[in-house]
């Protein structure tokens, strides 16, 4: 047991929960003013939701003992037997930290898919596909890469959740819009963000957060925190320069959106690599994530379909993005505990990589759909017509953002 | 009495006011508006997508002033508004019946 160690990873999951409220502004100025509340709600009761969820049965699910590589056992239900003691195999922190670290990143992971169904999802609707989707979909992914099911095993590399919280999500968020459909009036009224300013505000909660995010990861406060640190640094930073440049080139103004969804394209892509890379590959994989998930959010305006904030686009892209190129710059030289990717000389594990990129999309996509359609048949997951128009706010708590 | 409503570019706003306090004028209302005429809107774009706006912000000013005072009053907002641009805006004149002052129940001239 570590005093230093338990420290930082309680620190680091204060700043992992303060992503969520963080994420929540960052969605609610992007959608309209009559959304606001309904938006920053979708985020934010899952702390509520998600937490007890995770102590009661979630937490087991993950990282209780393995069952044949696909979930854990109900060894740690009700959080029996997860005290102050270290967990197994994690001997330097208690395993009550390690339990409520993880805890967040299960609550921020349905948060970031909300972006996707923005503007148009039923209140209990929404509520009872997250509490399935924690439970089908979280907690086996999260066992199979952290809690020592088929992709550890496989070897797949994923620091801090790029095919976890990021494919994971960006994956259901397809899913979501191509049941839900498009939200109405599209492409006959501009669905124009109400509040830029909270959307950077969010933007620069989520980053300040992900340092507990990836540097968290290491559970430690040892060199691997501070190298997961300083690349999740520059790749973010990276990327919000590179998302701004291919704009200007590409509509001749660099946005403030565009700095900001820069920032976050970046740390979402350096999330599986925190901890394998070394610092100038990260801020390749910025520059280069930065791009690519620019043109990743034209991608639903070529196939019609509205995914409201771009989970698909910067999330499901940039996950993608990122877990292949951790298997390329991957190197034991930042983590013995790692791999070498292709460019030190281990082809194999850019295969691992791929193997685990594809599980994950066809393994998330296909449960969000059988999620959609169960939870539709017993509540509706789409308001009606006239709801929608009167806006969520209202329509779903009865409440308006702003009293003018 | 003629009420006058301005509607015009909102950083003309000052301007105009000082203006028309110079010529005596003692009230005004001002609000925020949206509209378009030949000035037509502009583009935003969010994360690559284009969107043609077509209501651009505007501030409508309203006054009512003496008869004998409009004409000297008209004259000094169109000198003050005027860019020569497209999107100067437009000045309404119009014949007000009667006027009554809430507190005192002054009408006519008198509650201007």
């Amino acid at each position: 047991m570590n005093a230093a160690d338990t420290a930082f990873v309680l620190i680091s999951a204060a700043l992992v929960m303060l992503m969520t409220p963080g994420l929540a502004l960052f969605y609610g100025g992007m959608v309209r003013t009559k959304n606001i509340l309904g938006t920053l709600m979708h985020s934010n009761i899952l702390l509520g939701t998600v937490s007890v969820l995770w102590a009661i049965v979630g937490y087991s699910l993950a990282f209780g003992g393995d069952i044949g590589g696909v979930i854990g056992n109900l060894d740690f239900m009700f959080l029996n037997g997860v005290g102050t003691a270290a967990k197994e195999g994690v001997d330097n922190i208690p395993h009550l930290a390690f339990m409520i670290f993880q805890c967040m990143f299960a609550v921020i992971t349905p948060a970031l898919i909300t972006g996707a169904f923005a503007e148009r999802i039923k209140f209990s609707g929404f509520l009872l596909f997250t509490t399935l989707w924690l439970i089908v979909v979280y907690c086996p992914m999260a066992h199979w890469v952290w809690g020592g099911g088929w992709m550890a095993k496989m070897g797949a590399l994923d620091f801090a959740g790029g095919a976890v919280v990021h494919m994971s999500s960006g994956a259901s968020a397809l899913a979501a819009v191509l049941y839900l459909g498009r939200r109405h009036g599209y492409g006959k009224q501009s669905f124009i963000p109400h509040n830029l300013p909270l959307t950077i505000l969010g933007a620069g909660i989520l980053w300040f957060g992900w340092f507990g995010f990836n540097a968290g990861s290491a559970l430690a406060a040892n060199g691997l925190a501070a190298s997961a640190f300083v690349t999740t640094h520059l790749a973010a930073a990276a990327a919000a320069f590179s998302w701004i440049i291919v704009e200007w080139w590409h509509r001749g103004k660099p946005t403030t959106l565009g700095m900001a969804s820069g920032a976050v394209a970046g740390l979402v892509a350096i999330t599986p690599a925190a901890g394998y890379v070394e610092p100038m590959p990260a801020i390749l994989m910025g520059l280069i994530a930065g791009g690519l998930c620019y043109g990743g959010v034209l991608i639903k305006s070529v196939f019609k379909y509205d995914d409201s904030l771009d989970v698909v686009g910067i999330h499901g892209l940039g996950g993608t993005f990122g877990a292949l190129a951790t298997g390329l710059f991957a190197t034991k030289a930042v983590n013995e505990l790692g791999a070498d990717g292709l460019f030190y000389g281990n082809p194999e594990q850019l295969w691992i990589q791929f193997v685990s990129v594809v599980a994950t999309w066809v393994f998330c996509f296909v449960m969000t759909l059988i999620l959609f359609k169960i939870v539709d048949v017993m509540v509706g997951i789409r308001v009606s017509q006239d709801d929608e128009i009167k806006g969520l706010d209202v329509s779903q708590h009865s409440e308006v953002g702003y009293q003018l | 009495m003629k009420k006058i409503e301005v509607i015009t570019r909102p950083y003309k706003l000052d301007e105009i006011k000082e203006k028309l306090t110079g010529l005596g004028i003692k009230g005004m209302t001002v609000s925020e508006v949206k509209g378009f005429g030949r000035q037509r809107g502009h583009t935003e774009v969010y994360r690559g997508a284009e969107y043609q706006v077509d209501f651009v912000p505007k501030v409508k000013m309203e006054l009512v002033v003496e008869d004998g005072l409009a004409a000297e009053v008209i004259k000094a907002i169109q000198a003050a508004a005027q860019t020569g641009e497209v999107g100067d805006g437009k000045i309404f004149v119009s014949t007000i019946d009667e006027v009554i002052r809430i507190r005192t129940g002054e009408t006519g001239n008198a509650a201007i």
